[in-house]
């Protein structure tokens, strides 16, 4: 057990690219944590997916000890929390778990968005937060102005910010000495009955689940009963340890420090982020506070290419979920693609993240319809229906309203971009709630329903401010707008993973966007297809395929009737990545793609 | 009777060099300076042997020279083949033997010599009636040039036939009508007359890849090409029998039509295919492509060939529909479905007769006018 003034608790706060990982990496391999030979990039994200985006999906710590100038050694605890909005309330709990941040910002590009969302969780969580300049070897770095951007922007002093170059390693020493000098040794009473806070959690196909967590007072064992809070069920510790980074068993946890524990869970559905952990005997009653069960706000279709692959798909998914309780599923059918999953995640980082692993670790090809949220609709019989699928839209005579859920993002945007993210926002539907100035870029904050956030409008936004905005988004509520429901007919069959709501005065611009979008992505067939955008019986759009005239080998190759064969084969196999309308086949990837949007 | 008599059986043999490699053709070619005939002409020699061992006794009914450029290749080369299949198997009396020919004057002077070895008749990669597409083309012929190789390849042989290329860069279907009927006028009686197709791995396939192969016509506008060429041959009397060839009645290909029949057929020389029912297993034979290793493993074995490849009932009953299903004379459904096992699904037939794609006579299945430019697709429909 660490004394508790040798213990610092730190989150690293930073931008996609402002030099998290890498400073993280630095830290570690300067203190000797990981031998130089073990080293690899980015340590901490441990899945490939995290590696491929620079983003992290899952909370991570790394335990470091740092002999000071002060000549005492210092345990630092680094926790390494998920970087993106989709995992907002994962931020909030693994920033609750320690007591100060270095918060990151690249010295040429500035503060964004997404450093202003997690910065202030930061400071809801008390935090004593060291500004840290990286990248200040780049021709480009304007410390000063960054300084001073820190200042307006965030309101936090930015006089004794340290000055580094993660990737050439200054500065390095000088982010040590700050962790420990300026950022607060944490509190906490050895003698008190234990209270643990779950910070996250993760399956480990040698230990089971493995529970991440901060302990605030009390000692937590080997040996220990434990009870959660939220979920009441008790469990003996197996093994308690800490992350340097790989999983080093200790004796005991005391107050203040951060580590993990293995205890015969089996899934990890059983554990919630923010759960308070104690003895199952003389333990706490009071739960820390903020813990909320995870929400999924965007839900889609997830449905095999194959469909002879169904109950694949659905082991993969079980074995998946027992690994990520924020996503959830129930099985769906669909006339058009058999039978899949109704699916529902965080936000679409999160279901792309999920899909990619289905397809990439379980090796199922799927079909992902269109991204929806909940919708609430009220029926004239008084009765809500919560709408995860538009293909469930109730009968248009029961209903009475519809209301949708709705966000405040913020937008950081360099002045000269400024005319097209309005638009933008406009055109989704959005209200200004406000539009300020930090320097040379404009903070515009927007009321957006959701369900025009959903799908392309990150792509969208990046695409018309050649990537230089950023944004973030809290959920606000519902309200209630004039929604409908759209169906697409391809060949005069309606296919309904092709459903979507949309806003009464839009559907029309919808449709035929949508319609042109599948003239292109069906192939020419032997006959016309039509294609139409319904709502109700009442087709608001159509396109035609024509009818493709001319498709034949025009030489023979000599008698190479192998080469022809081959040919059919590939036809064969082409025809695989298609789903069977009727006489249509309709490439998987057009589901998504009929809807984004170029506007 | 095994199936392949229903086709008959002829001999290809492959001359793998070019004097140059033309940009859309992605045969079997290479470009060799220093070709030794004599090594050439045994090398050949002795692969015959082999696959006459290899069939055992039967009569020859066709025999085709092609490439690369097979008038390139030396007249007592061609004569020796041509003696040899006759000593081998025996050819029957009224055997067809093709070679394939560049139109330029240097070729045009062997082809007295190609007739007296026994070749009787000619094909002519003309490919266009356009200075200009012939440079597109790659080729180093004028159109001047092919027209005199022409009038004294008439004057040789009793069969001429020659190749155009059309629905070129910048070729609408009028400039290309107009070149056909010229073509026409020459008073052919056979035609092959090829939609230039962009392959892969020729320097045409680099250029699209790449955006850089321009102003081929449209989709649409090909099929309306393909279309007109069927009715402006048959107004000059020769129809067309195949996808791509047009003939007078009687002077079709024979030897084309060994493979569209499915009959069998030998395979001699590098990047050959061959067909072959051998003890009642109709079987696949390529031998090896580059022209050196095909060399020294005939040397070796006495043939350049990969391991055979019995072929499956079912693939034999896909390949017949695939070959076969490119003659106007369609599919005879009794054969394949011996071969297969089965019928083709009556309801994909249904659906496919309802489009207007096809159409059966008796136990005959026919690619409709309105489906033979969509072959590939039909098929695909029909063998799913």
């Amino acid at each position: 057990m660490t004394e508790l003034k040798n213990i610092r608790n730190f989150s690293i706060v930073a931008h996609i690219d402002h030099g998290k990982s890498t400073l993280a990496d630095r830290l570690i391999q300067s203190t000797g944590t990981v031998a130089d030979r073990d080293m690899q990039a980015q340590l901490l994200d441990s899945m490939d997916i995290e590696r491929e985006r620079g983003i992290t999906i899952k909370a991570n710590t790394v335990r470091i000890e740092y002999k000071a100038k002060d000549g005492e050694t210092y345990v630092l605890n680094l926790i390494d929390t998920p970087g993106h909005v989709d995992f907002a309330y994962e931020v909030s709990r693994s920033m609750r778990a320690v007591e100060g941040s270095l918060l990151v910002v690249d010295a040429a590009q500035g503060v964004e968005a997404q450093t202003l969302a997690n910065v202030y969780h930061a400071i809801e969580a008390d935090h004593e937060i060291v500004p840290v300049l990286n990248k200040i070897d780049l021709p480009a770095a304007e410390p000063e102005r960054v300084c001073e951007q820190i200042e307006d922007v965030i309101g936090i002093d930015a006089t004794d910010a340290v000055m580094i170059s993660a990737k050439t390693g200054i500065g390095i020493a000088d982010v040590l000495e700050a962790i420990v000098t300026r950022l607060p040794a944490p509190e906490g009473d050895a003698d008190a009955p234990l209270k643990a806070m779950l910070v996250d959690s993760w399956y480990d196909p040698y230990l089971g689940v493995v529970v991440l967590v901060r302990v605030i007072d009390g000692v937590l064992k080997k040996g220990d009963k434990i009870k959660m809070l939220a979920t009441n069920a008790s469990y003996p510790v197996d093994r308690v340890g800490v992350f340097k980074p790989e999983m080093q068993p200790i004796d005991k946890l005391g107050p203040g420090e951060m580590g993990f524990l293995t205890a015969s869970i089996k899934q990890v559905r059983d554990t919630r982020v923010g759960d308070t952990i104690t003895h199952e005997k003389k333990g706490v009653e009071e739960a820390l506070p903020g813990f909320k069960p995870a929400q999924p706000v965007v839900f889609c279709g997830l449905f095999p290419v194959d469909t002879a692959l169904f109950e694949d798909l659905r082991e993969s998914i079980e074995k998946l979920a027992l690994n990520d309780a924020s996503f959830s599923y129930e099985t769906e059918s669909s006339a058009a693609l058999g039978f899949g999953f109704r699916c529902g995640f965080l936000g679409l980082l999160h279901l792309e993240v999920i899909r990619d692993r289905l397809e990439r670790e379980y090796d199922i090809d799927l079909i992902t319809t269109a991204p929806s949220v909940i919708y609430k609709v009220y029926l004239r019989d008084g009765t809500i229906v919560e709408l995860h699928n538009p293909a469930d839209m109730p009968d248009l005579t029961l209903v009475d309203h519809i209301e949708e859920p709705r966000i405040k993002a913020t937008i950081l945007v360099p002045d000269e971009y400024l005319g097209d993210v309005l638009k933008l926002c406009q055109d989704r539907r959005g209200i200004q709630i406000d539009l300020t100035y930090a320097g040379a870029r404009a903070m515009v904050i927007y009321d957006l329903p959701l369900n025009e956030v959903v799908f392309d409008f990150y792509d969208r936004l990046k695409s018309v401010t050649k990537g230089y905005a950023s944004f973030d988004y809290s959920m606000e509520g519902y309200a209630e707008d004039q929604l409908v429901k759209m169906q697409i007919l391809v060949n005069d069959e309606p296919v309904d993973a092709l459903s979507t709501m949309v806003h009464r005065a839009r559907a029309e611009a919808r449709g035929r966007a949508m319609c042109a979008k599948l003239k292109e992505l069906i192939p020419q067939h032997m006959f016309k297809i039509p294609i139409q955008a319904a709502i109700g019986g009442r087709v608001i759009a159509r396109e035609t395929i024509s009818a493709l005239r001319k498709d034949v080998t025009a030489k023979c190759y000599g008698g190479d009737a192998t080469r022809k064969r081959k040919l059919l084969d590939k036809q064969k196999k082409g025809k695989k990545k298609m789903r069977e309308f009727g006489r249509v086949s309709i490439p998987q990837s057009a589901f998504i793609s009929a809807l984004k949007m170029d506007d | 009777m095994d199936d392949w008599q229903h086709g008959g059986f002829g001999v290809y043999i492959h001359w793998p060099f070019c004097l140059a490699k033309c940009p859309y053709c992605d045969f079997n070619s290479h470009v060799s300076r220093n070709i030794d005939h004599e090594l050439w002409r045994d090398a050949l020699l002795k692969e015959l042997r082999h696959s006459a061992l290899l069939t055992g006794p039967r009569k020859v009914d066709t025999v085709f020279f092609g490439g690369g450029t097979p008038s390139l290749m030396r007249a007592d080369t061609v004569s020796a083949l041509i003696d040899e299949i006759d000593k081998l198997w025996g050819l029957n009396p009224n055997a067809e033997i093709s070679l394939e020919a560049n139109p330029t004057s240097v070729e045009a002077q062997k082809f007295a010599d190609f007739s007296n070895a026994g070749v009787n008749r000619i094909s002519m990669g003309i490919q266009s009636l356009n200075d200009n597409d012939l440079k597109a083309l790659g080729r180093m012929h004028s159109v001047k040039e092919a027209l005199k190789a022409f009038d004294i390849a008439k004057a040789q042989f009793k069969r001429v036939s020659f190749d155009l290329i059309y629905a070129r860069q910048k070729q609408t279907a009028k400039h290309w009508f107009a070149e056909l009927r010229q073509a026409l006028d020459l008073a052919v009686d056979h035609l092959s007359l090829y939609q230039l197709t962009i392959e892969q791995g020729t320097r045409f396939g680099d250029l699209y890849e790449k955006g850089n192969l321009r102003h081929l016509p449209p989709s649409d506008e090909a099929a309306d090409m393909y279309l007109g060429t069927r009715e402006i041959c048959a107004e000059y009397g020769l129809y067309g029998y195949e996808i791509s060839n047009y003939a007078r009645q009687g002077a079709e290909s024979r030897h084309n039509l060994i493979y569209w029949r499915y009959g069998d057929y030998a395979g001699i020389g590098p990047g050959a295919h061959a067909r072959l029912t051998l003890d009642h297993q109709r079987t696949a034979l390529h031998t090896h492509t580059q022209p050196q290793e095909w060399l020294d493993l005939v040397r070796e074995n006495n043939h350049g060939m990969h391991a055979p490849e019995p072929l499956a009932l079912e693939d034999q009953a896909i390949e017949y529909l695939m070959m076969s299903m490119r003659l106007t004379e369609g599919s005879d459904l009794n054969r394949y479905e011996a071969l297969a096992g089965q019928e083709l699904s009556s309801t994909r037939v249904e659906q496919l007769k309802a489009l207007g794609m096809i159409e059966t006579t008796g136990t005959t299945l026919k690619a409709t006018a309105k489906g033979r430019p969509l072959l590939n697709s039909l098929l695909a429909e029909l063998l799913r």
